[in-house]
């Protein structure tokens, strides 16, 4: 592993200040444009994306603490009276950098429906119960090694419009902020052996089927309480610091020049 | 070199509301600090629909152009009462609103950057985030020498990411596609 760039390695020249980037990672990523997902056909530009070179406001981001937590936002079976129905997880895993770095201290925020596939939100009307016990809002942040935990049920699976007799597979929604604006990460944990794989487009919206796959946690019988909860290991990598920051921010300004 | 593959994008969902949104998120501001003010906007699609299911949330720096975090070779230093990220939901009529303070001028690899606001738009609908920038009206000649707005060779185009001034603060309304799109960025 090579020594990551630092604040340190930011230069000084008499016109300015160059910092180091982070690597971007378009391969990775569904396109904005992807028919099999409707409601896509009229909320993608039309027009290329510009290149934005990394600067000061693209490599921070907020520095949010324990001020954004409840005492019980970790543990979405304990945030009412009685506990939820369903089959009670745990979700934990490491966030990282595409270096392998651990990323410390940063907030981890998820959402998801109720064990009977159903969300407590006023546009989730489709006929399942929801669960009075069950919100389906959690927050956390990880530790100094990047690691995080989450206490919750497992979701079910849902019907939604957008083709025939389609259901999303169970899923938990994962929002990231990582240490940079550039490492700000929406994305959606899968349950391994889902058999709705096959015709969902979010699944499928990712063109590699290899990094599709990064999107799936896997049973974690270490993890697992006994007589307690199932746990699911799924960790999480965001983009990692440029190791060449001088010549690359000049390349990209030189280039839209 | 990237030893480790990134974990792929995936959209917010109908019900992005029930997780994302906080209490405090449109105030990246105290109420109660100087020179605070409101950004609003819209959100269209495009067939000039408003988008009520969206999230936009502003980065920025605070009126010396200083971010209160360790990567800013400058050292970090916090304004009171400036939390510089700002977060909000669009309301059933697409609009959105960020109670913030005006940033400085940045300094970039070529001299400084004029004051802007880092954007990022999340909706139903778009398996990735869109970025974009808001510039202020105002500032016509850091505008001119900005380097990002410089890399944007159609001047219509340029202009979506020019704020309007309105009483209170600045309209930045964002068209996610066809006439008048807002132009996005590859971060």
């Amino acid at each position: 592993m090579s020594t990551p760039p630092t604040p340190s390695d930011a230069t000084r020249t008499p016109s300015g200040l160059h910092v180091p980037g982070y690597v971007r990672d378009p391969d990775t990523h569904p396109p904005l444009d992807y028919p099999e997902y409707g409601s896509t056909a009229l909320r993608h530009p039309k027009r290329p994306l510009t290149l934005l070179p990394h600067m000061l406001t693209e490599i921070t981001a907020p520095v949010l603490g324990q001020d954004r937590l409840g005492e019980l936002d970790h543990d979405l079976t304990r945030q009412h009276e009685e506990e939820p129905q369903g089959q009670r997880i745990i979700v934990h895993g490491q966030v990282r950098d595409s270096d392998g770095r651990p990323v410390p201290h940063t907030l981890v925020e998820i959402w998801q429906a109720n064990a009977g596939g159903r969300y407590r939100h006023t546009s989730d009307n489709w006929p399942a119960p929801l669960d009075p016990h069950f919100t389906g809002v959690g927050r956390a942040l990880t530790d100094a090694e990047g690691h995080y935990r989450f206490v919750t049920i497992r979701p079910g699976a849902y019907p939604w419009r957008n083709h025939r007799n389609a259901w999303r597979p169970a899923h938990i929604h994962f929002s990231l902020f990582g240490r940079a604006f550039t490492q700000r990460l929406v994305t959606q944990m899968y349950f391994p052996d889902d058999p709705l794989f096959f015709q969902d487009p979010m699944w499928n919206s990712v063109p590699d089927p290899k990094a599709r796959e990064r999107m799936l946690a896997s049973y974690d019988h270490d993890a697992t309480e006994p007589e307690w909860a199932l746990a699911y290991r799924w960790d999480v990598v965001l983009r990692g610091r440029e190791q060449t920051p001088f010549e690359s921010e000049e390349e990209i300004l030189e280039d839209d020049e | 070199m990237s030893t480790y593959p990134t974990t792929p994008s995936q959209t917010v969902g109908p019900y992005l509301h029930i997780g994302l949104p906080w209490p405090d998120g449109p105030y990246a501001v105290d109420e109660d600090v100087p020179g605070a003010l409101w950004i609003r906007g819209t959100v269209h699609d495009g067939a000039g629909a408003t988008v009520p299911d969206a999230l936009v949330e502003t980065w920025q720096a605070d009126p010396e152009g200083r971010f209160d975090h360790p990567d800013d070779p400058r050292g970090a230093r916090a304004h009171p009462g400036f939390r510089a990220f700002g977060r909000c939901p669009t309301d059933a009529s697409g609009a959105y609103g960020i109670r913030t303070l005006k940033p400085g001028p940045v300094p970039g690899p070529h001299g400084d950057q004029a004051p802007h606001i880092d954007v990022s738009v999340f909706a139903r609908g778009m398996l990735n985030r869109v970025v974009t920038r808001l510039y202020f009206p105002e500032e016509e000649a850091a505008n001119a020498a900005d380097p990002v707005l410089n890399g944007i060779g159609d001047p219509e185009a340029r202009a979506t990411l020019v704020a309007r001034r309105e009483e209170d603060g600045y309209r930045f309304d964002i068209r996610l596609q066809g006439e008048g799109e807002t132009v996005f960025f590859d971060v």
